[in-house]
């Protein structure tokens, strides 16, 4: 229902839209991003429940940045995902809904994603001086350390094998 | 209460990550004119293992474990959302008696957790009696969890499709003794808590929070429906059954420590009438398969393995392939001890999820730690991060 | 005059054993608690495991005050240097057991995050398994910690101690040098144990 009224008050903003086991999502443009919210935090979509993001690698736009809303009149919910191309900046929600602060600076850390207008953009999971993003899907997942993705099983007879190699 | 800070050297004053009251690994960085806080940084990220990377690598079924170790005061209930959220994904349900056993063990998890979250609590303001008369009742929870799974704290219980196994019968004369001494236990802790006034001095009116502004933050859970909203996904968006069962959902009024002690205290009491009501479907229903048959998803029993060339066929291609999943996403929410807990799953049809998220409920509430003990006292401090009931294991995945 | 008895009250002993006798039945616990078995940890303290049997009743959450660190949990890289800060502000006798197979070797966390074992930055006396292991085996851990004690000579200084706070050097002067804030400082030397195969920074 939601999703009609924002195709009628803002035509164009809403780039696609599925629905997959219940779950309503519209992917919307980055520059109409704000009007979109503004308009369903009138609605009723008040309690905005996670920002994270998906590393797609796709040759247009390399993330999506995927937010959750939760209407707590209707128990409605509703997913809005905005493409964001490699090094390009979202706008922050931080100044309407204060449950931004830490979803942004955590996509902001291991995505590497910036967002504008946040207050405090630093780094939250990970330490402030660390090595890259490590959520993108170039990131390796034992960080460089060999030990780590070693077998430590095969490991014991000198010229044992590794059984990951 | 307000205080006029009148002195102008800030101390700065680091609160963990290696601290007492057994937190785990939470680091805040309190800026203190004398006593009164005026700023406070939580620092969190000390116990970022890596899950959402490492989901990456593994199958759907292989995660599981994983989702224990999120909120370890309640692991089942990780394990059932997790599953909820992929049959979810693959548009299965799992068979009745199934459901029943999740919901049966999700509220024993349920009242584990807020047993330790009291327990904590109170000991961390002092009152060690609570803590000790409580955990026994949490020892009992863990004997029930052994003898269901296997394991007394990560039972890793739920598959994708139902259950691991059928509870045994020295389950139920267990589960009706826990019925009777908990309610007891709980009789005690209130009478040694609730009308205490140094209990009251140092809880009430400390850290409440007004409705908007909890919405706001992004507030789920018991710390959400102390500050008054009634918002219990288990009433407003039921799964598992949870629309069949009787139960009521305790809403407080200021949202302080003293409201998330009593909504938490009357929510065991409530999960305690659910376990009861579990406890009579299961005689009703009678024996049934606890996992669904569909060998393309579970792994067929083995008997029929070790006999049929198809079942070993089948378990197989379960182990060595996975599941077979659909292109999708799916975002699946359930009512964890500390609110919602969601899992975002996007699947582009491989054998491990391409991007799993989870939604932790206490995120959100330990990032309004700041505004809420500004002005106040680093006593206050401690009794609020008691009530928050901030797991770090969920908090930093 | 009458001659006194002296082999009801006194004994003859070497003083290694009284000593040892001693500490180990005084093990103050430091509960280094960042994860799950923090609250196997919890159940053992709590009436029906009951760890103070064992003269560990007093849990000293500062490192001046207590001679055992229990590191129950994940130590992830972040928290690799306050480990070792903790370790290093132990007075001595220092015994360090690692509780849980994330603390022992990473557990099932092979990740960019998580330390693959705390051996790789402080020296541990008993590794406990298990996840979580439960309080009977904690116990038990301790109780092989005990015997080692027991066995402990009292004249030489620990030479893994030793090398410990020359490592605590390196690292700070790594510090210095290169501007690093702690955490990383420790990521690059576990790093570069790792791809040397010697694994440990001390």
């Amino acid at each position: 229902m939601v999703i009609e009224r924002i195709e009628a008050q803002l035509p164009g903003a809403i780039l696609e839209r599925h629905a997959f086991r219940g779950d309503e999502t519209i992917i919307v443009a980055g520059t109409r991003f704000l009007e979109v919210v503004d308009l369903i935090f009138g609605e009723g979509y008040q309690l905005l429940l996670d920002v994270t993001a998906v590393d797609l690698e796709a040759p247009d736009y390399r993330f999506e940045v995927v937010y959750h809303w939760l209407n707590l009149a209707s128990q409605a919910r509703l997913r809005i995902k905005v493409p964001v191309a490699e090094g390009a900046s979202q706008p922050s929600l931080v100044s309407r809904f204060k449950s931004a602060d830490w979803a942004e600076r955590e996509v902001f850390d291991l995505f590497g994603i910036p967002f504008e207008g946040h207050p405090n953009l630093t780094r939250l999971l990970m330490w402030e001086d660390f090595p890259g993003h490590p959520l993108r899907k170039d990131f390796p997942l034992d960080g460089g350390d060999l030990f780590c993705s070693q077998d430590i099983g095969a490991s014991f007879a000198p010229e044992a094998r590794s059984l990951n190699a | 209460m307000e205080t006029i800070a009148k002195s102008s050297d800030r101390m700065i004053v680091n609160m963990g990550p290696s601290h007492p009251v057994t937190h785990g690994t939470l680091h805040i960085v309190l800026e203190l004119e004398g006593e009164i806080i005026v700023k406070a940084t939580p620092n969190i990220g000390y116990l970022h293992r890596g899950v959402e990377k490492l989901g990456e690598n593994l199958t759907y079924q292989q995660f599981i474990p994983l989702t224990d170790r999120l909120n370890y005061c309640s692991s089942l209930m990780n394990n059932v959302g997790y599953t909820v959220a992929v049959e979810k994904l693959l548009g299965i349900q799992d068979p009745p008696r199934s459901q029943v056993l999740r919901v049966l063990c999700s509220e024993l998890a349920r009242i584990g957790d807020h047993l330790v979250c009291i327990g904590i609590n109170a000991v961390d303001i002092g009152a060690f009696t609570a803590f000790l008369y409580l955990f026994r009742e949490r020892e009992t929870i863990y004997d029930l969890f052994e003898m269901m799974a296997g394991q007394r704290l990560h039972s890793s219980f739920t598959r994708i499709g139902g259950l691991f196994r059928d509870i045994p019968p020295e389950f139920e004369p267990l589960c009706e003794q826990f019925l009777e001494s908990c309610p007891r236990t709980v009789d005690e802790m209130e009478s040694l808590l609730t009308h205490n006034p140094i209990w009251a001095d140092r809880t009430k009116g400390v850290g409440s929070i007004t409705p908007d502004n909890a919405i706001n933050w992004g507030y789920t859970g018991p710390c959400l429906r102390a500050a008054g909203v009634p918002q219990d996904l288990r009433k407003a968006q039921p799964y598992l059954g949870y629309e069949t069962y009787e139960f009521d959902i305790p809403v407080g009024t200021t949202g302080d420590v003293y409201d998330r002690y009593l909504v938490r205290t009357e929510e065991i009491r409530q999960s305690l009438r659910i376990v009861r009501q579990c406890l009579d479907r299961l005689k009703q229903l009678g024996p049934g398969p606890v996992i669904i048959e569909d060998y393309k998803i579970a792994l067929p029993p083995k008997e029929k393995v070790y006999t049929r060339m198809e079942s070993l066929i089948h378990h197989f291609k379960l182990i060595m392939h996975g599941i077979e999943m659909p292109v999708g996403e799916v975002y699946s929410a359930t009512e964890a001890a500390n609110g919602e807990l969601g899992f975002y799953l996007v699947s582009h049809g491989a054998k491990s999820p391409y991007r799993i998220h989870v939604r932790p409920p206490c995120y959100p509430i330990f990032s309004s730690f700041d505004e809420q003990v500004r002005g106040r006292i680093i006593a206050d401090a401690v009794s609020v991060l008691g009530g928050m009931n901030v797991i770090a294991g969920e908090l930093d995945r | 005059m009458a001659a006194i008895n002296l082999d009801d009250s006194v004994m003859t002993t070497r003083l290694d054993s009284v000593v040892n006798w001693a500490r180990k039945n005084s093990l103050w616990p430091l509960p280094f608690g960042t994860a799950c078995c923090a609250i196997e940890f919890m159940s053992m303290m709590a009436s029906r495991y009951d760890f103070s049997r064992f003269g560990a009743e007093a849990l000293r959450f500062s490192p001046r005050q207590s001679d055992m660190l229990l590191v129950l949990g994940t130590v992830t890289n972040k928290q690799a240097p306050v480990l070792r800060q903790i370790y290093a502000q132990m007075a001595e006798p220092k015994w360090v057991v690692a509780v849980g197979v994330c603390a022992s070797s990473g557990g099932m966390y092979r990740t960019y995050a998580t330390l693959q074992g705390i051996d790789r930055v402080v020296p541990v006396d008993v590794y406990v398994p298990g996840c979580p292991p439960r309080p009977e085996t904690m116990i038990y851990g301790v109780m092989e910690l005990q015997k080692q004690i027991s066995r402990e000579s009292l004249s030489a200084r620990k030479e893994h101690i030793e090398r410990f706070y020359q490592s605590m050097a390196r690292q700070e002067e790594l510090q210095r040098a290169k501007g690093l804030t702690s955490y990383q400082v420790v990521r690059e030397m576990v790093l570069e144990a790792g791809a040397a195969g010697g694994q440990k920074i001390w």
